[in-house]
């Protein structure tokens, strides 16, 4: 027992040391990322402030991220919702097939989507296309979480809605959504939070508008714009606990309202 | 009640439902009267539920007619037909509390908010939930969540109300007040309530008529008293009850049935002791545990009277079970005797003796 905790503690210290470097670095007064540190400072969120550049390539990473949320998660709930009431012929490998961009190297995708997009449609790169290619990667993230969450409602609910005389439609907005709706803001969530992240993708993607992570790539060229990077990514990962705190949140709420056990989730 | 001479309120002809091969309804035909406490019984899988289902507008049928208050709902989805639901599970919307989910109905009725109001506190009244409107759902005990699921249903006035084993998943206790209170609420109210069930004690104790189902099809419908003391084979008289079996030998002469128990002689049986059809030749008669009697020191009988052995006692407090083997009888008869003062009570081995009035014999062809 003893080794397997101090296996677990080194094991998070493992995953978890490298993030704690960034904050250590974004206050550190020192454009040399090393030991010893030489004091606090505020400087480089300062510089972040005033830095247009960043600003507009983090207003297009955040429309990117609204966008592919909202795809995502209005894809997620039409196969969740045929997976979960519907038999049809071939459902099992159609939903497999589905969710197989979870598990494809996201350079593949990549470099097929540009591919496609600029060889194949002959379009121009733009802030649309990484839309799209993000909505690919992230409606299994969708679909799994809301596989869920429609899951658990309870088909006589809706049969009763409809017995108490309204039609499918209005049942599914009046009961079905209702009560799927902490999986979907969960699904929202994530997606957000993975689109905003996602570099490879965005990074083949790119036309004349950089997304955040694309132009902090760009900044590690310049070793004095270095400490700046780290306050931004303090941000971020700030960012991210939050954003996947609320969607777990709302996660367990869904859980808890349908009045089931608890088996698992992202946190 | 009904009217005299009124058309049934639901008319069922040759009713069949198949899910793919699966034969769930065998060609169902069966008439519900206006009013009527009418109850589907049977084991599980009988189609029970699919039949309740059909009539709701959950299922299609695959052929056959359903009439609804004389009109056929064939491509009528549930939300148009005058029936309402008290499901399995209740299916309380969790997200609404007790006001909204009893309101829930009533939403496109067109109603101003008092008559709305009025109207949803009359049916939680009706229902024994005064005062508990602004409860959460989950915060409801299994018995209140039936009470919220039945005055749902019963707010919009349907013409028929269909119960897909409301009781089962009650404790003892609860049950049988839900009982009593079901009944009185059927009377009180007058809407004709239909019944799925697999407990036939809840059956008898409840219905107006129930209609007994095995493996799709309907195999009899009845009071149930007939039900009870008339079963028309003996699977339905091993499936309500107990009752003893004993091979015998019929011959019909006139209006009566001469039976030749074996080894227990001749009795004499009307043709009403025949439900399921005066057999001729090779058959079994049938009676109740209740409806024989062991005979105590000098006491003496005028109905028939066998002697035997008890083989195995069992003693309830209220009653004492027997089983009795009787001489000249193959497999050993059972009855029960009410534990009265001064009656004593048998052990195994002692000798008995076994009356029982022939009126209480049920003849079954083989």
């Amino acid at each position: 027992m003893k080794g397997l905790r101090i296996y677990a503690l080194a094991y998070l210290l493992f995953l978890y040391a490298p993030i704690l470097l960034l904050p250590l670095f974004a206050f550190n007064n020192s454009t040399i990322i090393a030991f010893p540190l030489s004091g606090f400072t505020f400087g480089w969120f300062v510089e972040l402030w005033e830095t247009p550049a960043l600003h507009a390539a983090v207003k297009n990473s955040l429309l990117i991220a609204v966008a592919t949320a909202v795809f995502s998660t209005l894809l997620g709930i039409c196969a969740a919702r045929a997976g979960a009431k519907y038999e049809f012929p071939l459902k099992r490998p159609i939903l497999g097939l589905i969710m197989v961009p979870l598990v494809l190297p996201e350079i593949i995708v990549g470099v097929s989507l540009l591919i496609v997009v600029v060889q194949l449609l002959d379009w121009q790169l733009s802030t649309w296309t990484i839309v799209a290619a993000h909505t690919l990667i992230c409606t299994p993230f969708s679909i799994a979480i809301l596989n869920g969450a429609f899951q658990n409602v309870d088909t006589s609910l809706e049969e009763a809605a409809l017995d108490l005389g309204e039609t499918p439609l209005s049942t599914f907005r009046l009961i079905t959504l209702p009560l799927v709706m902490p999986g979907v803001i969960s699904s929202l969530l994530i997606s957000f939070t993975i689109s905003l992240d996602e570099f490879i993708i965005a990074f083949f993607l790119t036309g004349s508008d950089p997304t955040m992570p694309v132009y902090i790539w760009g900044l590690l060229r310049f070793p004095q714009k270095l400490p700046a990077v780290m306050a931004l990514g303090t941000l971020l990962v700030l960012l991210s606990i939050i954003l996947l705190s609320i969607a777990e949140y709302f996660r367990r709420r869904g859980v808890r309202r349908a009045g089931l056990k608890d088996t698992g989730g992202f946190l | 009640m009904s009217t005299p001479n009124a058309p049934p309120l639901i008319q069922l002809s040759d009713v069949d439902k198949y899910y793919g091969d699966y034969h769930a309804l065998r060609s169902v035909t069966l008439d519900i009267e206006q009013g009527e406490f009418f109850s589907l019984l049977g084991p599980s899988g009988c189609g029970k539920t699919t039949l309740l289902r059909t009539i709701a507008g959950f299922e299609d049928a695959s052929s056959g007619v359903l009439m609804l208050g004389g009109e056929n709902m064939k491509g009528v989805p549930a939300n148009k037909r005058p029936t309402n639901m008290v499901f399995q599970s209740y299916a309380i919307f969790p997200h609404l509390n007790v006001f909204e989910n009893v309101a829930f109905g009533l939403r496109k009725k067109g109603l101003s908010a008092t008559e709305k109001d009025t109207k949803v506190r009359d049916a939680l009244a009706m229902v024994g939930l005064d005062g508990y409107g602004d409860r959460a759902a989950h915060a409801l005990s299994g018995g209140q969540r039936q009470r919220v699921a039945l005055a749902r249903a019963l707010v919009l006035q349907p013409k028929v109300l269909l119960l897909d084993e409301p009781l089962s998943a009650l404790d003892k206790k609860m049950r049988e007040q839900m009982q009593t209170e079901l009944r009185r609420l059927q009377r009180q109210v007058g809407i004709t309530f239909i019944l799925v069930t697999h407990d036939q004690e809840e059956a008898l104790i409840m219905s107006d008529r129930i209609a007994v189902m095995f493996e799709g099809e309907i195999a009899q419908v009845a009071a149930p008293q007939t039900l009870y003391r008339r079963p028309a084979s003996q699977k339905i008289a091993n499936f309500i009850g107990v009752m003893n079996f004993m091979p015998a030998t019929a011959t019909p002469a006139g209006g009566v049935v001469n039976v030749d128990i074996a080894g227990l002689g001749i009795a004499t049986l009307d043709a009403d002791q025949c439900p399921g059809g005066v057999p001729n030749g090779a058959a079994h008669v049938g009676i109740r545990p209740e409806m024989m009697s062991l005979l105590f020191y000098g006491e003496t009988s005028t109905a028939s009277v066998a002697q035997g052995v008890i083989e195995e006692q069992s003693y309830y407090g209220d009653m004492t079970y027997y089983d009795v083997r009787l001489e000249g009888v193959s497999d050993p008869v059972t009855l029960s005797m009410k534990n009265i003062v001064g009656r004593p009570v048998l052990e195994r081995g002692e000798a008995a003796r076994v009356s029982w009035d022939p009126r209480a014999l049920v003849l079954f062809g083989n």
